[in-house]
């Protein structure tokens, strides 16, 4: 039963990486059209991911109102959610969800009129937060914090249409700082971030690196 | 002194919320000079002729919307004023029923036909799978379009069979996509590539500006504001440059108030 | 007492909110339909989310569950739609039962039956068949990214240009660059004791580090406060209808 567990995903992960990372040097017909297939196949495949996501949310919030834990009652606002979304989308305006979707139909105003604004303002709070922040907690202890807030201070006063009108070099300090301190370091965490996806991908192929198959090996 | 550092966070909040409304209601205009990394989308859609094909890749949920989404609306503007085709579409859920709104308001509003001159095409999941299948063939990525046409039938897109057939193609991006529009996509399919995103992932763009992996960027909403000041259509990002502009001198006094209340009941001690 | 206040201030901002709404929807500032019925129960979700701010309260729970509710259900039905719809059910199914004009697509069963199989993920005795879709999808993945890293983000990336350029400015930026990617990579490079010139140079890297997270706190301050503008301008002019 090893076999099937551990030993058959492990040969799909190693046939699937080395095929692939040596289809880009094939420019053959029969390498494009694998890659076209391959590639549809993982959009499909991801496209069942959502169903994951699903589960696990309504689970947790199901535990929570099975077991009565401290503020179970919000819980149930989950499944409100959810369920009124999802028989509003399998609806479809009266189309019912074997035809193609309709424009304008409760699906859609909920989508406009609840996700939009909850999930625009959610994040929209972290300005509060962040203003917060700028004055109890970021102090200028070392040279280093030092040349971080000077850094932060001239771009954010740089980068805003006042910052010319305080001093008129503030825009081009702020942008010289973006291209060329600020692009060098970026430049530096984006080839090492790189080649460590190289190597973690290698490690996956060569099924050194096994935490995506979950666990109970 | 002490008091003034732990103050009630909640009076900090009333300022920032006075610092960002005030200036809303008495509305005072301030320039937005657009900077060179926002004239390299323009110039680049300026440059097209018409009946050219421009991808919009809507990759952004309402999270972002405030800045992403007049970014989208400027660049639809420019795009439909020049009489250049657009083809939406997205690799974020979220962000279909804002992608499926900005094209059509904005694609009615200079009386341009869904299907003739514009479409979206919707949503597709596997982030650089879907670049490499539409690289490959968008008919294979995308067989029907959001509204459920078949692509293959579709007049606004005769002429494109994959990614290298689109004259430009813009990310709009609240997440990692853009980086894997540049790996999975441009410097595979050799097309042109624009970027738009928040403000928080701005900075990380500027070494594929400096190594031309994109030919643009707008970043946030004073990219947004800027692009809108170009085409001439100022909207709500650049009405957003006055707040931006106060609030940024508040949170800046913050910063140096707090650490000179800091350093000056530290040396009292 | 604190909590009977908490009520009280409350039920009269409720009141007060039902209030204006009212006289919006009397006086026709607010149209009795889907558009203006959809402006106050999203400026009730984002009074109900910033109502955080003063405290943690059971409006503002209700208001993240339901949005979290209503994302997950907004994201399947979408999903549906736009892939397991056209992806699927039209290419293999449809045929299979009605003259579409097109042949079914057999090929597509394999990925669906993948896709069922990384569904079983949780089911207790059938869980390892999940691996298999997941070996699948992550080695394809491993595999495409490689290359496509290998040539954008380090091939790519290590284009420098001249150190002598046309001007001295551009060539002082271009030696500034060159030094803060180096630094940047031996700063970051921890097999190597950071001492005596490693030291020195990761030092200077640190510099640029701290430069990069400046700029990268500026831009993260500009990007929140413009959330903020935005909901704020949502607010005062499609709700009250202060501005245009």
């Amino acid at each position: 039963m090893n076999f099937f567990k551990r030993t058959i995903p492990l040969i799909i992960a190693f046939i699937m990486g080395i095929m692939m990372a040596f289809q880009y040097y094939v420019p053959h017909e029969a390498s494009q059209s694998l890659l076209k297939v391959v590639t549809r196949w993982g959009i499909t495949i991801a496209g069942f991911a959502v169903f994951i996501g699903a589960y696990s949310l309504f689970h947790l919030h199901w535990n929570k109102i099975k077991r009565k834990v401290p503020g179970w009652g919000y819980s149930t606002f989950v499944f409100f959610g959810a369920g009124i979304t999802i028989i509003f989308g399998l609806y479809n305006g009266g189309e019912f969800f074997l035809h193609d979707k309709q424009e304008g139909t409760m699906f859609d105003w909920m989508y406009f009129n609840v996700q939009v604004p909850a999930g625009a303002t959610m994040f929209s709070i972290l300005a509060f937060f962040m203003a917060s922040a700028a004055y109890r907690t970021f102090r200028a202890r070392t040279s280093e914090a030092t040349i971080l807030l000077i850094a932060a201070v001239i771009v954010m006063l740089g980068r805003v249409p006042v910052g010319a009108l305080i001093w008129e070099y503030l825009p081009p300090i702020a942008d010289w700082i973006m291209s060329v301190p600020n692009m060098a370091a970026k430049r530096g965490i984006l080839i090492g971030v790189s080649i460590g996806a190289i190597a973690t991908s290698l490690r996956i192929i060569f099924g050194i690196e096994r935490a995506y198959l979950g666990g109970g090996d | 002194m002490e008091r003034l550092l732990r103050i009630d966070r909640r009076i900090i909040f009333a300022f920032v919320a006075a610092a960002v409304t005030i200036p809303l209601l008495i509305k005072f205009d301030l320039p937005v000079p657009a900077t060179k990394e926002v004239r390299g989308i323009y110039d680049k859609i300026d440059s097209l002729p018409e009946g050219s094909h421009v991808l919009i890749a809507f990759d952004y949920d309402p999270a972002s919307k405030e800045e992403l989404q007049p970014m989208a609306v400027a660049l639809l503007h420019h795009c439909f004023k020049n009489n250049i085709k657009v083809v939406g579409m997205t690799l974020n859920p979220g962000g279909t029923g804002l992608a499926d709104s900005a094209i059509t308001e904005v694609g009615k509003e200079y009386g341009r036909e869904y299907k003739e001159d514009y479409v979206f095409l919707g949503y597709k999941t596997g982030v650089e799978l879907v670049m490499i299948n539409m690289g490959e063939n968008i008919y294979s990525a995308f067989p029907k379009d959001f509204s459920g046409n078949a692509t293959a039938d579709l007049p606004v897109l005769k002429g494109v069979q994959s990614l290298q057939d689109f004259d430009f193609v813009v990310d709009l991006a609240s997440g990692s996509s853009i980086e894997a529009w540049i790996a999975f996509g441009k410097e595979k399919y050799n097309f042109d590539l624009g970027a738009g995103c928040t403000a928080v992932i701005g900075p990380d763009m500027y070494p594929f500006l400096q190594s031309k992996q994109i030919d643009g960027l707008m970043s946030g909403l004073k990219g947004a504001a800027e692009y809108e000041t170009l085409i001439e259509r100022k909207s709500s990002a650049v009405a957003g440059m006055s707040p931006q502009s106060v609030v940024h001198v508040l949170v800046v006094l913050f910063v140096i108030f707090g650490n000179f209340l800091y350093f000056m009941t530290g040396r009292k001690k | 007492m604190n909590k009977k206040t908490d009520v009280l201030t409350l039920t009269w901002i409720l009141i007060a909110f039902c209030i204006v709404n009212i006289f919006f929807l009397v006086t026709g500032k607010l149209g009795f339909d889907a558009k203006g019925l959809g402006i106050i129960t999203a400026v009730a979700l984002t009074l109900a989310m910033y109502s955080f701010l003063y405290k943690d309260n059971p409006v503002f729970k209700i208001a993240e569950n339901l949005f979290v509710g209503v994302a997950m259900g907004y994201w399947i039905i979408i999903t549906w739609f736009n892939i397991l719809k056209p992806d699927v059910y039209e290419q293999l199914i449809v045929p299979l039962f009605k003259d579409t004009g097109n042949a079914p697509q057999y090929t597509v069963i394999i990925p669906t039956i993948l896709g069922v199989f990384m569904l079983l993920r949780f089911s207790n005795k059938l869980s390892w068949l999940s691996r298999w879709s997941f070996a699948f999808v992550v080695g394809l993945g491993a595999g495409i990214t490689i290359p496509n890293f290998i040539h954008a983000f380090i091939l790519k990336q290590l284009t420098f240009d001249s150190l002598i350029a046309a001007s001295l400015p551009d060539s002082i930026n271009n030696f500034l660059i060159l030094l803060g990617v180096v630094s940047v990579l031996i700063y970051f490079f921890f097999s190597l004791e950071h001492k005596g010139v490693i030291g020195g140079v990761s030092k200077i890297g640190v510099w640029f580090l701290m430069i990069a997270f400046g700029a990268s706190f500026g831009f993260t301050v500009m990007a929140r406060m413009s959330l903020l503008i935005g909901r704020i301008q949502f607010l005062i002019r499609d709700w009250l209808g202060i501005i245009q």
